[in-house]
Parts: C-alpha cells; sequence; structure tokens
C-alpha cells in the first residue's frame, strides 16, 4: 500500500478543508515563483522525466503534449483548457478534487499556463457538477484576492485568467474538439484531427487540453521532483492515480494508490471486498464503462496500469472500477451501458448514431432470450462495423464494452438465447417461407 | 442521440429581468471580444434558471438576439445538450441516475419511489404541478450509488425508504439536506478508511 506521504491529494476526503490557508499548510503555493522562475524547459522535462500520462483516459504523456503547443506566440494567443467533464459511468474522481481540492488544480493551471504560454484558461466542468463548480469558482476567487492568479500571478510574472465553463449535460463533450466547439457555443460534435488542438483549438488558436486530475498532480511533482513520481509504479506507468471503485462492494470508494496496484489489494482492502465474498465476483469493468469487462479468472492476478490492462485486451480508462458480483445479470449490465452509449451519441457519424441503437436494441433482446443464434455473432459484426469508422474515439468507447462481453460471456448468452430462426422440423407449416432449405435437408 | 422536442404551449415573449441581465453580461465578459457565441450555453442556463427551469422557443429568440447569432444556432445548442428542458418540468426537477453503477446497486428502487409519489411516468407533473422526475445517465458520483439528483443538490446513498422521506419532503415545500444518506463523509470506504488515517482523527 502506498505510503500516506506520497499521497498527493491529502484532502481527499475534506479531513482539512478545501480553503486557501488549509492548501497552503499542505504545500500548495509555497513556492509557485521559485518552479516558473527554472523556466518553461525545465518544467516540460520534468514532466516527462516524471513519465506522467494523461489521467483523462487516454493515457498520453502529458510532458510531449505540452511540448507540442508553438515555442513562439504568434499573432494568435495560446490557451489552457481544462476538461472537467467527468461523464464516464464508473468515474468520479474528478468532482472531489474540484470540490476538496480546488487549489492544487488552480496553481497546476498556473504553472501549465506558463509552460505552454496560455494568458487564459477555461475549466470545463459538466452542468449537473454545478454545485461543485460553485465551490471551485470560490477558490479561484480566494486566489484573486490574494494575487495568486490575475495580473502577475503568485508573483511569478505570469498573467492569468481562469474562467469555468459549465457543460449541459453532453458525455461527448469530454472529448477533447467536441469540448473545445462546447466552448465556443456550438453542439458538442467532436472535430476531424488533424488539425490537432495544440496547433488549431479553441477559437482556432493553439490550445493544450488536459484533464483535471494531470493539471492537478503537476505543482506536486515539480515541488518533490520527476524523479520522485517515476519511481511509483512501474516503467511508463508512474505515479498514482485515484481510483473510484464503485458497484458490488461492501465499502464504495474514492482512493489515491500507486499505479500497478493489484486489483484485488483495491477490492479486498480499500473497498471492503466484493458482496457476498471474493468468490461471488463475477466480472469486473476496470476503467470506466468504455474497457471491455474482466471475468473473475483474470481479476486474481491484474494489476492495474495502462499497460497491463492493454494486455488483457482492455485499458484503465480513468481507472472507474465498477465491480459485479454474481447476483447480477452480466448481460443486462451491458445493455444498460450500451443504452447508456445510444443516449449520448452525438449523431454526426452515421456508424455510431444508428449502430450504438442497434447493439443496445440487441442486447436486450439478448438479456430476455428472445434473440436468435445467429444474431450472435452479427452483434459482434455490429461493434467491428462500428470501431474504428467514426471521427472520435466514442465509437471505440461504445463498441468495446460490448466486444468485451461477447469473449468472456458469449456462452452465457449462448445458454439465454437457443431461438434458431430456420426451422428444421414440423414439417407442415403452410405459411413457412423457407420450406425448401428443409426439403434439401430432408 | 437523444430525442428531444419544445414543448406545445409556448409563451409569446421572454425578457431577460435586471438580475439575469446582469449575470449575463457578466458571463459575456469572461470570452475574447467578438466570440461571445461562447456564452450561449451559460445563457440558455440563466433563461432557464428565470423561467421556472425550462426553456421556452421565445428565450432562445431572445438569446439569440442579444449574442448577434443565428436564432437556428441556439436552437440547434438548445436540442443539443440535455440539461436544458424545453418543456415545464416543475419547481422541482428529480433526476435519478439509472446507468450501470447505479443500477447495479438499486437504482431501480429509487424508480419506484418517484413513481409512487410523483407521478406514474417520467417528465410527467405531479399533481399540484410542482414536481417531476426522469432517469438520467450516469451523473458521477457512481462510489456513492444510487443516487439523485433534485435541481441542483446530490442525494447520495439512497434506498428506496430514504427516497421516499425525501420526496415527502419536497412535495410538502420542505428542503432536505443533499450529500449521503448513510451518513458517510464524502467518498471515504466507510468503516475500512485505511489511508491518511493521521489526518481523520487530528
Amino acid at each position: 500500500m502506498l505510503e500516506d506521504k506520497d499521497r498527493i491529494f491529502q484532502n481527499l476526503y475534506n479531513d482539512l478543508g478545501p480553503d486557501l490557508d488549509s492548501s497552503q499548510k499542505r504545500g500548495d503555493w509555497i513556492n509557485t515563483k521559485e518552479i516558473t522562475d527554472r523556466g518553461r524547459d525545465w518544467i516540460i522535462n520534468e514532466i516527462k522525466e516524471s513519465q506522467l500520462r494523461g489521467r483523462g483516459g487516454a493515457g498520453f504523456p502529458t510532458g510531449l503534449k505540452w511540448s507540442f503547443a508553438p515555442k513562439e506566440v504568434g499573432s494568435r494567443p495560446h490557451y489552457l483548457v481544462i476538461n472537467g467533464d467527468e461523464s464516464e459511468p464508473g468515474t468520479c474522481k474528478d468532482r472531489d478534487i474540484l470540490r476538496f481540492e480546488p487549489h492544487k488544480l488552480i496553481e497546476g493551471c498556473l504553472i501549465a499556463s506558463y509552460a505552454i504560454q496560455a494568458h487564459v484558461c477555461y475549466i470545463y466542468i459538466r452542468g449537473e457538477y454545478f454545485v461543485d463548480g460553485q465551490k471551485l469558482q470560490a477558490a479561484i476567487n480566494e486566489a484573486y484576492k490574494k494575487k495568486l492568479l490575475g495580473k502577475n500571478a503568485a508573483g511569478t510574472g505570469w498573467d492569468l485568467d481562469i474562467y469555468i465553463h459549465y457543460g449541459a449535460g453532453a458525455y461527448i463533450c469530454g472529448e477533447e474538439t467536441a469540448l473545445l466547439e462546447s466552448i465556443e457555443g456550438k453542439k458538442g460534435q467532436p472535430r476531424l484531427k488533424p488539425p490537432f488542438p495544440a496547433l488549431v483549438g479553441l477559437y482556432g488558436c493553439p490550445t493544450i487540453i488536459n484533464n483535471v486530475e494531470t493539471i492537478a498532480v503537476v505543482p506536486t511533482i515539480l515541488k518533490r521532483g520527476g524523479k520522485w513520481f517515476a519511481s511509483l509504479g512501474r516503467e511508463k506507468n508512474t505515479g498514482t492515480k485515484i481510483f473510484c471503485i464503485s458497484g458490488n462492494v461492501n465499502n464504495p470508494c474514492n482512493v489515491e494508490e500507486e499505479m500497478n496496484i493489484p486489483l484485488k489489494e483495491l477490492i479486498e482492502v480499500h473497498a471492503g471486498g466484493v458482496i457476498g465474498g471474493w468468490d461471488n465476483l463475477q466480472a469486473v469493468i476496470p476503467g470506466g464503462s468504455s474497457m471491455p469487462l474482466i471475468p473473475k479468472d483474470k481479476c486474481e492476478t491484474l494489476t492495474m496500469d495502462f499497460d497491463s490492462l492493454v494486455a488483457e485486451k482492455s485499458g484503465l480508462g480513468t481507472a472507474g472500477v465498477v465491480v459485479i458480483n454474481k447476483d447480477q445479470d452480466i448481460i443486462k449490465c451491458m445493455a444498460r451501458i450500451a443504452r447508456f452509449y445510444k443516449h449520448e451519441s452525438c449523431g454526426q457519424c452515421t456508424p455510431c448514431r444508428e449502430g450504438s441503437g442497434w447493439m443496445w436494441r440487441m442486447l436486450e433482446r439478448m438479456a430476455k432470450g428472445e434473440a436468435s443464434k445467429d444474431e450472435i455473432e452479427m452483434l459482434g459484426d455490429v461493434t467491428k462495423q462500428i470501431e474504428g469508422h467514426t471521427i472520435c474515439a466514442f465509437g471505440e468507447g461504445s463498441s468495446w464494452p460490448v466486444q468485451g462481453l461477447l469473449r468472456h460471456f458469449k456462452y452465457e448468452i449462448k445458454k439465454r438465447n437457443k431461438f434458431d430462426p430456420i426451422v428444421k422440423e414440423n414439417k407442415n407449416i403452410p405459411y413457412l417461407v423457407d420450406q425448401h432449405l428443409l426439403d434439401k435437408n430432408a | 442521440m437523444s430525442l428531444r422536442k419544445p414543448a406545445k404551449n409556448q409563451p409569446d415573449i421572454f425578457e431577460f429581468n435586471s438580475s439575469s441581465l446582469d449575470a449575463a453580461k457578466n458571463i459575456i465578459a469572461k470570452y475574447p471580444s467578438g466570440k461571445q457565441q461562447s456564452a450561449v450555453m451559460a445563457l440558455l442556463y440563466i433563461a432557464q434558471k428565470q423561467n421556472d427551469n425550462w426553456i421556452p422557443l421565445a428565450a432562445m429568440k431572445y438569446i439569440a438576439k442579444f449574442l448577434d447569432m443565428p436564432y437556428i444556432k441556439v436552437y440547434e445548442v438548445a436540442t443539443f445538450y440535455s440539461m436544458y428542458n424545453l418543456s415545464p418540468v416543475g419547481k422541482y426537477f428529480v433526476q435519478v441516475c439509472t446507468t450501470t453503477p447505479c443500477m447495479i446497486r438499486g437504482a431501480n428502487k429509487l424508480v419506484e419511489a418517484c413513481k409512487e409519489k410523483i407521478s406514474a411516468n417520467e417528465c410527467e407533473l405531479s399533481d399540484d404541478k410542482n414536481c417531476s422526475w426522469m432517469e438520467v445517465e450516469c451523473l458521477g458520483a457512481c462510489v456513492n450509488a444510487p443516487m439523485m439528483q433534485i435541481n441542483d443538490d446530490y442525494f447520495e446513498d439512497l434506498d428506496k425508504e430514504k427516497t421516499l422521506e425525501i420526496l415527502d419532503k419536497i412535495l410538502s415545500g420542505e428542503k432536505p439536506m443533499p450529500g449521503s444518506y448513510r451518513g458517510r463523509v464524502n467518498n471515504e470506504p466507510e468503516n475500512s478508511r485505511k489511508t491518511l488515517m493521521d489526518l481523520k482523527n487530528a
């Protein structure tokens, strides 16, 4: 288990209070000027050395992303955009950062803005988190009052303004280019890439987009050194991560742990075990609903980091662990996820718009046992037709969970859906259309 | 995609009152000059708040003029995002999360409670026209499942009895306390917390 002194989010459970004074006691804002005085290249290199990977789901190396921003500011200003549109089912980590550790985020915004030369930062928060957004706004106001933001923010000589932009209940706005469209006041439909936002982003200007958690860990990394962060976890999967453990566990919770922690330890030690005991475990969704589920036998030895989960044909995603025990109907659980994607598809690309509804309807019928045998293969086919044929990664996100179900629980679907559309017996049905097929077999 | 249609009965006129007008001007100042269209989402929220939790077409037209953008662009935004209510939902708008993490912890019991107390079908006003409910997708409080949102507040760690209690309160005009209904503190594991214990006991 990670030692308490290595936990970045000391106030994850709000034991100490989210206000500026308590945050400063925890080490926020104490030497921001010293960090920025060391220069942009040092900051970006230190982040590269820490091997920090984006915490929003895709796991892109943060230092590398920052280095894509143009070195000189041309006629177009640079922007920093923080993605707090946390809508992936199973994930609720950013909410705790917004309400309990807002100053880590704000300080991170200042450092990141300095590193990529942005004077304006927008924090995009999902509309449902209005109350938590107000808490962040209070922290921002506090920071302005203490001159930690605005002109010459925190004495660094850098000017920075932070604004909150609320979303309005669209999952797709968590996709970075849809998020930019949304800030520009349009419907949140993803853009084609390239051009990448680092060159053509918000209002056509160079824009760096990072997740809330990614930015909130940056100040601590720079204070304690990239080496310290890289010493946690394992190569290329370094540092700590907030895991959200939900579903059929005795004590669902958020907990900050080292990368590469065994899944079993996460569930047994922190979340109080599976309801009905470990043997009652059926499957685990390891990284938010987009990631394919993993059956129990693999959960015994599974470790939680980006690469080891990819090896299991799943992914760490947002590290929202959803535990499903044997009291649940696994097909129904996945049908509900398919309904989520059907509801949240933005409607821009046909494979996703039509296919997500298709998958949902098929799975609903399979849960009831009303599907025919050959539809199981057809469902797999539909997922393949969606995957890779859409503008954004939402197509993959909606088809992967279904593929995971087919990979590991096909026997369950087959057991329940035995209906064969070709009638092989009962020859005396006058209206039977495929009578000729029977004659051939006879 | 979700299918969303404006209400049949629409008021003829809509105008921001003075407090909405101030709020709108503050919002527009957040964005670079000439990019006032960015404020459309926030302005729709302001209109929704002013107009008892829903947005009439007149408000969209008003906002279009206010931001100097085509009406259809405002209409597009208002119909795309699911948090803009295009028909009356009552003073108390109950949203029950029923996505998988909540579902496997018994969100259907919350739905039953809403059916008993508010209305038989979702998106239907209660008898006193004060309240309505609907099933929504993940609200992002999965470790506090099952949960629901009433207007801006989250009510977490619920079961059927507690939901009935909360609904009774709002139907009789009281304001129930938001937060966990199992007495747990924020998102810590109940009874089995093993991390940051020094701070907890401090």
